[in-house]
Order: structure tokens, then sequence, then C-alpha cells
């Protein structure tokens, strides 16, 4: 008889939906039906065990070919690597546990290695902003049972974020919001009148790349100064109208996305966006969240700011000494400018998502993609290891877009022999250690010993 | 004063991190003890001696040092930083870092340099010859005390993220600047002979810019409140006086509330 798992947390986006169920076959082996997921969180299930899966690692050949190797080839083949790059970077974590990301940390930290997440070219922004600027925020909970007005500001969660809306924004009945969307006000601010915006009160179609002069408006507003006719393709009075609405509100929340974080200005976006939301807290209660992508692009985050202080472009390469200044140490950079020697992608697809130069650059030296599924990374590395699937496969802790861990769990096996993200870091650590134990022994210091004169 | 002169004859693979290139570090040494200084490319520390070659002893303090490189340090990060006396004279162009976190001294660069260059500064002079990158003269990530004093002359044209949280010291751009200028800031001067791009003293507290040329996207939180007539870097000049940035918080002195000020050339 097939077995329903209930309470199945979702490895797709940063919603973490934590109320699937999901309808396992008699042996366990295959997933027969998903309930409650969006269209995409659907899928990721279905396709664990609707097909073909990469059971062993893939060595490229001279021919161009991958031939399949063991894990312990795979795991000797990476470490080498790692120890004899000058700088290698380790880069993505957006779909694995915090298990499997304090594992490649470890590693990372033994390697002298740079590590980065997704955030470089998502939410990194957002994480600088909150450095300079603070982050008054909540929890979701607090917006779905308190929040009478929401504004999504460059963010269209009806395409990213399926189930935001009907979960924690417009739709529910809260403790404090029984009427739901009947009690709430929606306000979608973006240069595109996206699916979101349709189903907004009040939409502001903003001149893109002017979000901060429109955001240097609202706040002259809630200050009581005048501001000039039309700010950012918006007239005055509608800015003003809005700026009514945000200060009378209940209790406010303020999502953001790419619109922000990726249009020109990137951090100082989502600063002012903060500091708009501190001014109306001398009015009412507001509150403001990124709209993180992935289920568990928060845990890095929140895993090396707790191992190194910092959430992401880490450099580790002086081993006792993070630092850390995206531009410099931001993958993206790090590649265009030519500054790292080997590339490990872990659970994501820079292939597909970093821009086609920095691709070229990194291909110039080793890559390594470890990722359960066929993606372009995996397509023009010299080495593929597959692993797990976490929320399907591999149990383990995510952070939810508003900083709240939730223990994932599995529903079935990973194919026989595939192991997890965490497993295969450990065994290349040790493997890495095993190396540097024999470097030591050989007594061949592989950087040229301190004290050397330049005449010697 | 004695001269040190470092010429790059093996430049790196990936980027030289230079951080010991100062007046400081090579102060009562032997051009072989500067040789034996550290540098690091990647996770690979080496004397400094394997990638330049060192002509001269440094002076008995770091006041009586001046460094020379020569060479194409394109690639070379983190020079002078943090010198608080003495002078470097980069020949050539020079990566990020230079002259960041600096307190006192000179340097010119006879090229162009990269992002951060002079972030957190506190004295000194930094002159650059052509162009600077990003964050010219801010602060560093998270850090709300930007630039304290000194003074950075660029003779061509700036990225974008000029002096943010500038408090002090004086930033004097020859050519354009990209958006951007003295974010947050709470002091200090910053002046663009050329045009800017936009965003010019958001979320600013106090302080002065003064732009000879034109504003792309002026911020609306800017009020114009009249004319004055000024001598800025020595020439006169009469300039519309704008205050804000009116969404900002500002203090109040002696029953006056305190704006930034941005002059636009008339």
């Amino acid at each position: 008889m097939p077995k329903k798992v209930e309470n199945v947390g979702c490895p797709y986006c940063g919603v973490c939906c934590d109320d699937l169920v999901v309808t396992v076959s008699d042996d366990g082996k295959k997933i027969l039906e998903v309930e409650n997921a969006c269209a995409i969180g659907n899928q990721i299930f279905h396709h664990a065990t609707g097909g073909e899966r990469v059971k062993l690692p893939r060595l490229r050949q001279p021919d161009g070919t991958y031939k399949d190797i063991s894990y312990d080839e795979a795991v000797d083949y990476a470490a080498k690597v790692l120890h004899n790059a000058k700088k290698p970077l380790i880069y993505g974590f957006g779909s694995t546990n915090c298990e499997g990301m304090a594992a490649a940390a470890k590693v990372a930290e033994r390697a002298g290695a740079v590590l980065d997440n997704c955030a470089s070219i998502c939410h990194g922004s957002s994480f600088l902003a909150i450095f300079d600027n603070g982050y008054p925020s909540c929890t979701l909970g607090e917006t779905k049972n308190r929040a009478d007005v929401i504004v999504y500001w460059g963010a269209n969660p009806a395409h990213a974020h399926p189930r935001h809306m009907s979960r924690y924004s417009i739709f529910p009945r809260g403790f404090f919001t029984g009427k739901g969307q009947k009690s709430r006000k929606i306000i979608v601010i973006d240069p595109r009148h996206t699916d979101t915006a349709q189903v907004a009160d009040i939409y502001l179609q903003v001149k893109q790349g002017h979000d901060y002069e429109l955001f240097d408006a609202f706040r002259a507003v809630v200050r009581g100064h005048e501001i000039p006719e039309e700010v950012a393709g918006i007239r005055r009075e509608q800015i003003l109208e809005v700026a009514a609405i945000m200060k009378k509100a209940r209790f406010g929340t303020i999502f953001y996305g790419m619109g922000l974080c990726h249009s020109d200005g990137r951090n100082h976006n989502v600063d002012i966006a903060i500091s708009l939301t501190r001014d109306l807290n001398d009015y009412t209660k507001w509150t403001i969240m990124a709209m993180r992508g992935h289920y568990n692009i928060t845990g890095p985050g929140a895993v090396w700011s707790w191992q190194y202080g910092f959430p992401y472009c880490l450099d580790l390469t002086k081993k006792d000494i993070a630092h850390m200044n995206p531009g410099e140490t931001s993958s993206v950079d790090l590649a265009m400018r030519d500054e790292v020697d080997a590339f490990f992608n872990v659970g994501t697809d820079a292939g597909a998502h970093f821009p086609i130069e920095a691709v070229k650059h990194l291909r110039k030296h080793p890559w390594i993609t470890v990722d359960p599924n066929i993606c372009m990374a995996s397509e023009i590395s010299d080495l593929h290891i597959p692993v797990g699937i976490v929320g399907v496969e591999v149990p383990g802790i995510v952070y939810r877009m508003d900083n709240v861990p939730i223990q994932y769990r599995k529903v079935i096996d990973p194919p026989e022999g595939v192991i997890s993200d965490e497993e295969l870091f450990e065994r290349i650590h040790r493997r890495l250690c095993e190396l540097e134990a024999e470097e030591a022994a050989k007594g061949q210091a592989k950087a040229t010993p301190e004290g050397v004169r330049a005449e010697e | 004063m004695k001269t040190v002169t470092l010429t790059l004859t093996k430049p790196p693979e990936l980027m030289l991190e230079g951080q010991n290139i100062t007046p400081d570090n090579f102060a009562g040494k032997k051009a072989a003890e500067i040789a034996a200084l550290d540098v690091w490319e990647g996770k690979q520390k080496g004397p400094l001696g394997k990638y330049f070659t060192v002509e001269g002893d440094g002076g008995a303090t770091a006041a009586e040092t001046k460094i020379v490189l020569r060479g194409d340090c394109t690639r070379v990060k983190r020079i002078g930083q943090q010198m608080t006396a003495g002078e470097i004279v980069i020949e050539g162009n020079a990566d990020m870092y230079i002259g960041g976190w600096m307190k006192g001294g000179k340097m010119h660069v006879k090229g162009n340099v990269d992002s951060f260059c002079g972030i957190g500064m506190e004295g000194g002079e930094l002159v650059v010859d052509g162009d600077a990158g990003h964050h010219l003269g801010a602060s560093p990530r998270g850090e709300w005390r930007g630039m304290q004093g000194g003074v950075i002359r660029v003779a061509g044209n700036v990225g974008n993220d000029t002096a943010t949280f500038i408090n002090g010291g004086t930033i004097v751009i020859g050519g354009d600047a990209d958006i951007h200028i003295s974010t947050h800031g709470e002091g200090g001067t910053v002046i663009v002979k050329g045009n800017t791009k936009g965003r010019v003293g958001g979320q600013m507290v106090k302080g002065d810019i003064y732009i000879y040329g034109t504003i792309e996207n002026p911020l609306p939180g800017f009020s114009m409140v009249g004319e004055v007539e000024q001598e800025v870097d020595g020439e006169t000049a009469r300039f519309a006086h704008y205050i804000g940035d009116l969404g900002e918080r500002h203090p109040v002195s002696r029953g006056k509330t305190v704006y930034a000020n941005l002059y636009t050339r008339i």
C-alpha cells in the first residue's frame, strides 16, 4: 500500500512550504503524488524518481566524453584540485542543507579557498545594505497575522514564489487579519505590469532603474517636504496617496526582490528601502523582508556568519583571517578579473546563471560540479559528482526567507551508492588533510619558504 | 629621503596582494630585507623579491622613505595600504585598495587605479593622474564612519559609490562620476568638475558636494535655496545652492537644522 508522508518541506523557493503531502510507492522507491505544492515544487519531487539519474561521478576524458568513476576517485581528484590551486573558488549552496554548507566551509578553510553562495548574484546586495543600515524585519507569520498593507517592490511572487501570496501576504486569514484579502491593501511597484501587479489595489509603474529616486520622494513626503510634480515616472498625487496609506497602516511589510537588488545602485536601493521602513516606524509598525530565492539560500548566510562572521564572498585564502568585500571577493568579479584558478559549483548552476564571459574565464581552470542533476554547469565540467536531493532524499536544516530554521525530512532513499553533500565534503576534507600530511612528510613545502631572499 | 625602487619583473598569475609595500614597512630595512617581506598570491605567501627587483634601502623612518614602483602593477593590490608617512610613486597603473586606510604621507599614481582606493582614509594625500574605479574614498563594507580626512585627487573619471559615508576630508574629481556620490555622507567635501549620472547626495546628512557639470537625474530630496559665490579648489565661481537630503534625518545646531549642501555651477 502506498505510504503518505505528511508535513514535508518543499525544496524549491524561499517560502519553504512545510505542508506538503507526498505519496510514495510500496517499495519506497517511487514518488507517486505530491499534494499542496506549486507546479515547480511538485516537479522537483517527481523529477527525483521520474527519469534516469546520474549515480556515479563522471570525469571528463581527453576526447571530451564523460567516464564513470568511483566516489573515492572523485574525492581524490577534487581534493587534489583544491590542494594545488592558489586560489580556488567554491560557489553555490542555494539548494542544499546547512549541514552540507558547514562541511563545505570546513573544506574551504582547509584549502584556503574563496567561499561564496548564490547571494553573490542575487540578494548579496541586501546583505551590504543590512550591514550599513540594519534590518527591521519580522517573520512571515507576523505578516500573515498582522499586516494590513503589503508592498511588493521589484518582486514577482506570482512566478518566483508561487505560494507566497496565498500562505503569508495577501490571501490568508490570520489572527488579527480575519477578513483575509478584504482587509488588506496591496501595493505593487514594478517597471513591468507583472502577474503580481494584477492582484494589486495600487500599482505604480516606476521608471526602470529609478527606484532610489522614488524611495527618496517617499521619504521626503513622510517627513512633510515638497517633492517635484513627477518622480521616476510617478505623479506626485500618487506618491502622496501611497505615502498616506503607508502611514495609516496598522502593520505593513515591504517585500522586495531582484528589482531593487539588480538595478542600478543595487545595495543602495535596498538601503534606502530600509531607511523608509525606519521612517515609517515613527508613525506605525513597518517591516521589510528580502524575497530570498532558493529554499535554503538564507542558510549559508546564517551558517557562515556563525562560522566566520560574514555571510558570503568569504576569502579564506589566509586561513586564519576571513576577508569579505563583494566587488573583489565576489564570484563573478573574481572570474572576470582572472583571480581564481579552480572552480567548485555546488548545488546551483553557474553555467546558466553567470555571465558567459565569467564562465569562459572560469573554464580556463579545473571546474567541478556537485549536483544531483544534469545542468549546464555539469555538462561543461571536468568532474560531475552526483549527490542526493535535499528535502527529497536527504534530510537537514534549511532557513526560510525570514531566517526561520526548518527541519526538512526525506521521503525516499537516494539512488544506491549516491551520497549526501555533507558526506562528500567530509570525505574531501579528510583527503585534503592526508595530502597536506603527505606533503609535510616529504618536506617539500609548496609555497616558497618564508624569509628566502630575492638574490638566493 | 631615501628611495627604494621596486620593478615588477615577474607578474603574478592571479593577483598580488602587496599590503607590505608601504614606507612604514620599508623603513629601517636594507634592500635584501625588503625583498624578503611577504606578499600574497592567493593562498601562496612568497617574498616580495620573487616578483620585484628591489634597489635601494629604506630610510630610517617612514617619513624618510620614498618608494617608486615600476613595471606593470595593474595586478597588484593594496599598495600603500595603512601608510602613515613617506611617499609612494606608482609609475603606471595599479589595482584595488591603493591608499586604503591611509593615515598620512603622499601617494602618486601616474596611471589608472581600480576600485576601493582610498577607502577608510584618515589623512595624507592620494593623487591619481588617470581614472579610478568604484568606491573611491568610500567606507569599507558595513562601516558607518567613512573617510575621515586627507585629500584624494583623481584627474580622470571615477565609477560609482564615491565617498559613501564620508565624514571628513576632500575628494576632487577632474572628470565625470557615475551614480552615488557621498551617499550617507556626514561631512567632508566632494568636488566633481565633470558631469554626474545621478543619486548625488542620497541619504546625506551633512557635508558639501560641488558639481561643475550636469546631474543627469537629480534627487527629489534636494531643494534649491538660492545662489552663492564661493571659492572652490582655488577658483571662485557662482553656484546654485541646494539643501538635502530632505528625506534623511538632520541634526539641529543652535536652533537651526543642519542640511547637506549641494552646489551646481551656474
